[in-house]
């Protein structure tokens, strides 16, 4: 584990009985190294209880959950804790530490030279775009978008292959939110970590997921990437879940580049709107409602690549009704 | 008091200064014996009924039953078991310590919101080390608050100590009921007093210098 480098997870039937009640009913699905899956759903539906099973705050009462290959359930849980990062709403950052001592907490459970944990915290400061200043600080002199930050930076402080994120963006106002995921994404590439991440916002599973995991009453009803979803939800629940909006949705997943442009009629394009490739769809259809047009031009910096149509756009809108 | 006598005869209290000074050094030994031992007790009791929630009435319930009990009757029982001595003293004022501070302790504890701890468990904190290193110094500001009250009472108590040959600055009070003297019982309880005050002073530095971040906004 010197270097961050994504370990697969995977869920072999696992089961958490609470007395009578099934609050997680043979759950399996597999993570591949790197990726981001994102376990959705109503409250209630088991994705928590999924989520703190892999470090084992929650002891399964049956199946299996490997990383790498390896059963998590055997061995010392305190161990395995340390080599996976943990996020949570309220962050959890210990009131009574500097920001520097609370991004250096699982480092110094596992006895890194100070000099390595500096150096560290000074790295991850930087990536999360923090000021130095801020590691004398204590949590309570952070805003709500800061703390969450660092509860992110402290999750992977000591580089581990696997992230576990339960709702982290969900106290903060939406501006923020939406910065903070960009952020968090733009990290998580870089740092080549596989991240489970549980939400209710099915637009922030859209967004982050590489793979959606669509759960009710303790069961996986779906598991796809986001645009299969959209495109072809499993059941009704899903359709429902996923919002009548799905299409739009969708939209916003397809860029410009990915659609098999019609050939360019100079003269008809005369005035039209110009796209760039890699604009969403969603976007381009907003630009091209707004300018009245029927077509559009798209350009990648001064090369012609086709035009866009509004009919294309709609094409792409239609997506399957359930089965 | 005898008439025509002044309240305070500075003569006297120069006179007397030095042992004037050894018996603020025995009321402060007293004193910290007292809470030093009681906060020992009270710590183990306390983590007692927090892990073992069935022995946390129990505990808290014993330690206010000796809270109720009347301090001169507890000497006069203990007197003929441990003699006119310290530990009679400390017996008694060590029992007094112990409602306020566990119950303090344990709010304290119980206090320290579920978020922490559940993040301290999650990234590999051993149960001791989240007791050691986040339940016990969140928990802090509140402790101290018991710390302080307990301290005051004792302060006040252990002139009742001096009816056993204990009683630091209470000797003097002692002495000046019995010798209708005002100027030595003025010493006795003004002393205790002031005594009491700057205690609690020094407490309240040692809390901000332990915990700076409970400061801070």
């Amino acid at each position: 584990m010197a270097e961050s480098r994504g370990a697969t997870v995977e869920f072999r039937s696992v089961t958490k009985r609470y007395g009578e009640t099934l609050a997680v009913d043979g759950l399996s699905f597999a993570v591949s190294a790197g990726r981001i899956c994102v376990l959705v759903g109503p409250s209630g539906c088991g994705k928590t209880t999924s989520l703190r099973m892999v470090n084992r705050l929650i002891e399964p009462t049956s199946g299996e959950i490997l990383i790498d290959g390896e059963n998590v359930l055997q061995g010392d849980p305190t161990a395995l804790r340390r080599r996976i990062g943990y996020v949570i709403q309220q962050t959890g950052l210990f009131p009574h530490q500097t920001v520097a001592e609370n991004i250096a907490t699982v480092p110094r459970l596992l006895g890194w030279p100070k000099q390595r944990i500096q150096a560290r915290v000074e790295e991850l400061l930087a990536l999360i775009g923090l000021d130095p200043r801020m590691l004398g600080r204590y949590p309570a002199q952070l805003s709500g978008g800061e703390r969450q930050r660092v509860g992110v930076a402290r999750a992977m402080a000591a580089k581990p292959p696997v992230m576990l994120m339960d709702e982290p963006f969900a106290a903060v106002d939406p501006i923020v939110r939406e910065r903070l995921q960009n952020e968090f994404l733009r990290l998580q590439r870089d740092q080549g970590i596989t991240v489970i991440f549980v939400t209710h916002d099915i637009d922030e599973a859209i967004k982050l997921g590489d793979r959606v995991a669509i759960m009710r009453t303790g069961k996986l009803v779906q598991y796809a990437p986001p645009g299969e979803l959209l495109a072809h939800p499993a059941d009704d629940f899903v359709a429902q879940f996923v919002g009548s909006d799905r299409g739009l949705k969708r939209l916003s997943l397809l860029t410009v580049g990915g659609v098999e442009l019609a050939p360019l009629d100079r003269a008809k394009l005369d005035g039209a709107p110009v796209l760039s490739p890699s604009m969403s769809l969603r976007d381009a259809l907003a630009v091209m409602l707004s300018s009245e047009a029927q077509e559009a031009t798209v350009m990648e910096g001064d090369r012609y690549l086709g035009a866009l149509t509004l009919q294309q756009i709609g094409r792409m809108l239609r997506v399957d009704e359930p089965a | 008091m005898t008439p025509g006598e002044p309240l305070i005869r500075w003569d006297w209290i120069a006179s007397h200064a030095g042992e004037i000074g050894l018996r603020i050094g025995e009321h402060l030994e007293l004193t910290v014996i007292a809470v030093v031992v009681g906060l020992v007790i009270a710590f183990g009791l306390a983590l007692v009924a927090l892990r073992l929630p069935a022995f946390s009435a129990p505990i808290t319930g014993t330690a206010g039953i000796l809270y109720t009990i009347p301090s001169l009757a507890l000497f006069a029982f203990l007197v003929p078991h441990t003699g006119l001595s310290v530990l009679t003293a400390e017996i008694g004022l060590v029992s007094y310590t112990l409602l306020i501070l566990i119950r303090n302790i344990i709010s304290g504890i119980r206090g320290v919101p579920s978020d922490v701890r559940d993040a301290a468990l999650g990234m590999g904190y051993t149960p001791r080390q989240i007791l050691w290193r986040i339940e016990l110094p969140l928990a802090l500001a509140v402790i101290f608050a018991g710390i302080r009250v307990a301290t005051i009472t004792t302060i006040g108590l252990v002139t009742v100590t001096a009816l056993i040959g204990q009683g630091g600055l209470g000797y003097f009070i002692l002495l000046g009921i019995q010798l209708f003297f005002s100027t030595p019982l003025l010493v006795g309880a003004l002393g205790s007093i002031a005594f009491a005050v700057v205690a609690d002073g020094a407490l309240v530095l040692v809390q901000r210098a332990l915990t700076p971040w409970t400061r801070l906004r």
